[in-house]
């Protein structure tokens, strides 16, 4: 018999267990499957771990890694310093290896730390109920659209233009799904912010909810105050957000916001070619069973000790079925963690000193933008440390030339609108040294 | 003692590089009403303190590494470190999802490679990764489903059938799709009932929606039968993968006439669970369904991989980027590395052991249906409350002071006090000989006292915790205050 990994049986083992089942051979358990069903896989035999490692470590070196390149590129995925400690804490197998906290008195580590994540999440936002993940920041920004339609009723969605694409996209695919109308809200050309007048053009009776990045994909920051005060308290202010920016910016629920969601993977999450990250969402407390996903309430056990459950799992799939506010299921929970452990080494004082500087160098490099006649800042709204540029040259090629030289240029926003040809989105955060600011500022300034 | 309690004002475990600033003040150049007046509050600790809470919490948790966790339906194998190893070598872990795609081809070759894979183990003819998880994975389903029917002009066909044994994100799946949703009934037998199936089958229904083997662990014997009924009056059939770990390497959805499959990396594929996350839930699409996948999808022309977004008939996009990439790996290094002779090895084990189980507890209480099981099978806890006037829910608490994680309890709802046992083929003989004899004892207890029971667990960190009051007064957040 071959040594399979994981498969610890004995052929004694084998022999004994077939005996007491009754039956004379495996293949004998899966009678009930109709043999012409039987098959022959095509996969390559089996293999041993070092081989494995090995050739996929190989593999692993036809990527080019962001611990090689000074990256000016964010968009929903941002390069932040994370302290080793995050990933030597995550890794252990009690939290790696656990299912869903169903059993709670087995449970206490994750729930505790889920109960302490939504802390967090209320804090960042500034709203009073969050719950313990979601998949990503673009799902967690539709399911947060869905919501508005359970809580306000109507039937319409207002997209701000200026929303991740991405984001947009996924919220179009679940409003199909649950024959929601979406439309855009454009973004004035000047600002880089949401155009009011568009906006209150197509906001009628029926938008249940307006959702809008802040900053938004432009590295723009929204005027909050304003839009909650034109779309009125029947639509709800939908917003999301970067955590690291709120570190440095008001938080949305200041500003009266009803629903607040992000991406997590600025917190302490690898970039890992776009996830596993996590979603965060966070509203009022007055909308709690309306929410999607699981939420951790602290309580007490008949000996009067403090513990932690999942609560109001009456809103949940497993109890609701067809009437629940969610089909999620699986969620996040493990990247939560990541981002717990880092915010808890950060701190509040740590976290606003990465916006500072994050929001200090973006700002340097667009001074250094002003003094050259070929790349112009193209949106003049408050941004926090991502800004759209234009380049009066070939920007793919412009960025192929930087990644000789281990810079990972601005994103190409062609890819999203055929009109931004040569429009770049540059990020900075903490993790770009003034060093790397500095060369890379030469590099835009050396455009002829 | 939470992470707040511990917090004290100018305490820190966090250095950033010694810098100039370039002078730039948020207040000088936002906003007045931008800048953020009151910090969040977050913890402030040193980097021990850290690691000391978080050790603590992770010290309070069961876990697979920690003992043997027989939950139903959730496949709680072994999580090879390996593949922990894969997935954070920096090649893969620290690269953008916008880099170009000349210098992330090591990437994008994993994830073609996991498509194809996927396929030949599925029988399906194309395959997207981007899901995050089973739910989501079968809401794309739905969503297939959706955009197909509506291209083909018949928008009527606004209802999905699920059978009465489901999990729970099967309906919530096919609401979030639009459907409404059907249920049919089980037989006598656990299986899908023919004839209730006939019945509610017309040009209305869009699907069906299967498990198989079904939550029950038997495997639809009648599935032929089910395929052709459901292609006749022109459904699709949909396979929740959820049990695939059963039948790995043996049979195949795509062979029995499943149009949609989705599968769980995260149960069959051996990648943690990480308390609830994340995993992630491809789906495999036969051909007629190829171009309405979710975009982009991983090409390769011979020399080169590419993501391909140009799909007309795409139902979009249903999150971020491409999928969760860090757990494809994870899945991609397990089937490496057992191959197709050890997947096929592991659902036999798999099938092997859980028959084992059931032989020995069938022998305390009655199994919901008699005869062999697939990879898990449920047991009729009515018994307990008739013959030892205790519930399921107190032997599981009880088997948690034994130190054994309880089977899934509750589930499925056709069986009255059912206990869902999947037991995977990464436990020993002997680790099953120990939970057969502790349930054992367990029982024994409940006939001499079981007050024993009721009161358990004991031995815990916790005791039972009043989840009602939990639930009417939430109360979901730290605060100063309390």
């Amino acid at each position: 018999m071959p040594g399979f990994p994981y498969l610890p049986q004995t052929s004694r083992d084998i022999d004994e267990m077939l005996e007491v089942v009754g039956v004379k051979s495996v293949s004998e358990l899966f009678k009930d499957i109709p043999e012409k069903f039987e098959v022959d896989i095509s996969i390559p035999e089996s293999k041993d771990e070092f081989s494995v490692l090995r050739d996929l470590s190989e593999l692993s070196k036809n990527n080019v890694t962001l611990n090689d390149l000074s990256v000016f590129r964010g968009a929903g995925v941002y390069k932040h310093f994370v302290p080793s400690a995050v990933q030597a804490i995550a890794s252990r197998g009690e939290f790696l290896t656990a299912y869903t906290p169903y059993q709670a008195e087995v449970s206490q580590g994750t729930l505790q730390m889920l109960f302490e994540f939504q802390t967090m999440i209320c804090e960042l936002t500034g709203m009073e109920v969050a719950n313990s993940s979601m998949y990503d920041g673009a799902s967690a920004a539709a399911e947060a659209a869905l919501m508005a339609v359970r809580v306000r009723g109507g039937k319409k969605i207002l997209l701000s233009e200026a929303l991740h694409p991405e984001y947009i996209q996924t919220i179009k695919t679940y409003c199909f799904g649950s024959d929601i109308d979406v439309e855009t809200v454009s973004f004035d050309s000047e600002t880089g912010q949401i155009d009011i007048a568009d906006l209150q053009k197509k906001l009628t009776v029926d938008t249940a909810g307006f959702v809008l990045g802040y900053p938004n994909f432009f590295g723009i920051i929204e005027n909050l105050a304003e839009i909650r005060t034109r779309i009125g308290e029947k639509t709800m202010m939908i917003v999301s957000v970067n955590p690291i920016a709120l570190g440095l910016l008001e938080a949305p629920g200041k500003f009266g916001a009803d629903i607040v969601v992000g991406d997590g993977q600025p917190l302490g999450n690898s970039p890992s070619f776009g996830g596993p990250g996590l979603g965060f969402f966070a509203s009022k407390e007055s909308h709690i069973r309306k929410m999607p996903g699981r939420i951790i309430g602290e309580t007490k056990d008949s000996d009067g000790r403090t513990g932690y459950v999942m609560v109001l799992q009456t809103r949940e799939q497993h109890i609701r079925r067809n009437k629940a506010t969610s089909n999620i299921c699986s969620n996040h929970a493990f990247n939560a963690l990541v981002a717990s452990i880092y915010m808890s080494i950060v701190g509040s004082e740590g976290l606003r000193e990465i916006a500072r500087r994050s929001f200090d160098k973006a700002h340097y490099l667009t001074e250094r933008i002003s003094k050259t006649d070929h790349v112009r800042l193209v949106f003049t709204g408050p941004f926090f440390n991502e800004f759209v540029a234009q380049f009066d040259c070939d920007l793919e090629e412009f960025n192929r030339g930087l990644l000789k030289e281990n810079i990972l240029g601005p994103l190409e926003l062609e890819r999203f609108s055929k009109e931004m040809k040569n429009y770049g989105l540059i990020c900075a955060t903490e993790a770009n040294l003034n060093e790397e600011i500095e060369f890379f500022a030469g590099r835009l300034e050396a455009i002829r | 003692m939470t992470v707040f309690d511990k917090s004290t004002e100018g305490r820190t475990g966090f250095f950033l590089p010694k810098e100039e600033s370039y002078g730039y003040e948020p207040s000088d150049v936002l906003p007045e009403n931008s800048v953020r007046k009151e910090s969040p509050l977050l913890p402030q600790l040193s980097e021990l303190q850290v690691m000391r809470h978080f050790t603590g919490l992770s010290e309070k948790n069961y876990s697979v590494d920690g003992g043997f966790y027989p939950l139903g339906s959730c496949t709680m194998k072994y999580n090879p470190r390996l593949n922990e190893r894969i997935a954070s070598l920096e090649g893969f872990s620290q690269i953008h999802p916008y880099q170009a795609e000349d210098t992330v081809q090591g990437a994008l070759e994993v994830m073609y490679n996991l498509q194809n894979f996927l396929c030949e183990i599925t029988g399906m003819d194309s395959f997207t990764l981007q899901p995050a998880a089973g739910a989501h994975g079968e809401l794309v389903g739905m969503l297939l489903m959706k955009k197909y029917f509506e291209l083909k002009g018949e928008s009527n066909r606004k209802k999905v059938i699920v059978p009465d044994s489901a999990h729970g994100t099967n309906p919530a799946s096919a609401v979030m799709a639009g459907f409404e949703v059907i249920e049919v009934p089980s037989n006598g037998n656990g299986r899908v009932d023919l004839r209730s199936l006939g019945e509610i089958l017309d040009e209305n229904i869009a699907g069906i929606m299967l498990t198989n083997p079904n939550t029950v662990g038997l495997f639809e014997n009648e599935i032929c039968e089910i395929q052709e009924m459901a292609h006749d009056k022109g459904a699709l059939l949909y396979y929740d993968g959820a049990n695939l770990n059963a039948i790995m390497g043996h049979a195949r959805p795509g062979d029995m006439g499943f149009d949609i499959v989705h599968l769980n990396l995260h149960k069959t594929f051996s990648t943690p669970h990480g308390m609830g996350g994340p995993g992630s839930g491809p789906v495999g699409v036969k051909s007629i369904l190829k171009d309405l996948l979710p975009v982009p999808v991983v090409r390769f022309d011979g020399s080169k991989f590419s993501l391909d977004y140009h799909l007309p008939n795409s139902i979009g996009k249903v999150r971020s980027f491409y999928g969760n990439f860090g757990v494809f790996l994870k899945a991609y290094a397990y089937i490496l590395t057992l191959g197709g002779d050890g997947l096929k090895r592991a659902s036999e084990m798999a099938v092997l052991n859980a028959n084992y189980l059931r032989t020995r507890l069938s022998k305390l209480i009655p199994t919901a249906y008699p005869g062999l099981c697939m990879h898990e099978f449920v047991l009729k806890g009515s018994k307990l409350v008739s013959e030892y006037g205790v519930k399921t829910l107190d032997v599981a608490k009880r088997l948690l002071d034994y130190g054994i994680h309880p089977p899934t309890i509750y589930f499925p709802l056709i069986v009255d006090e059912a206990l869902m046992v999947e037991p995977t083929e990464t436990e020993t003989k002997e680790a099953l000989d120990n939970f057969a004899d502790t349930f054992e004892r367990i029982l024994s207890e409940a006939k001499e006292d079981p007050n024993i029971l009721k009161a358990a667990p004991q031995k815990t960190v916790v005791g039972r915790l009043d989840e009602a009051t939990a639930s009417r007064k939430p109360k979901t957040r730290w605060s100063k205050d309390t």
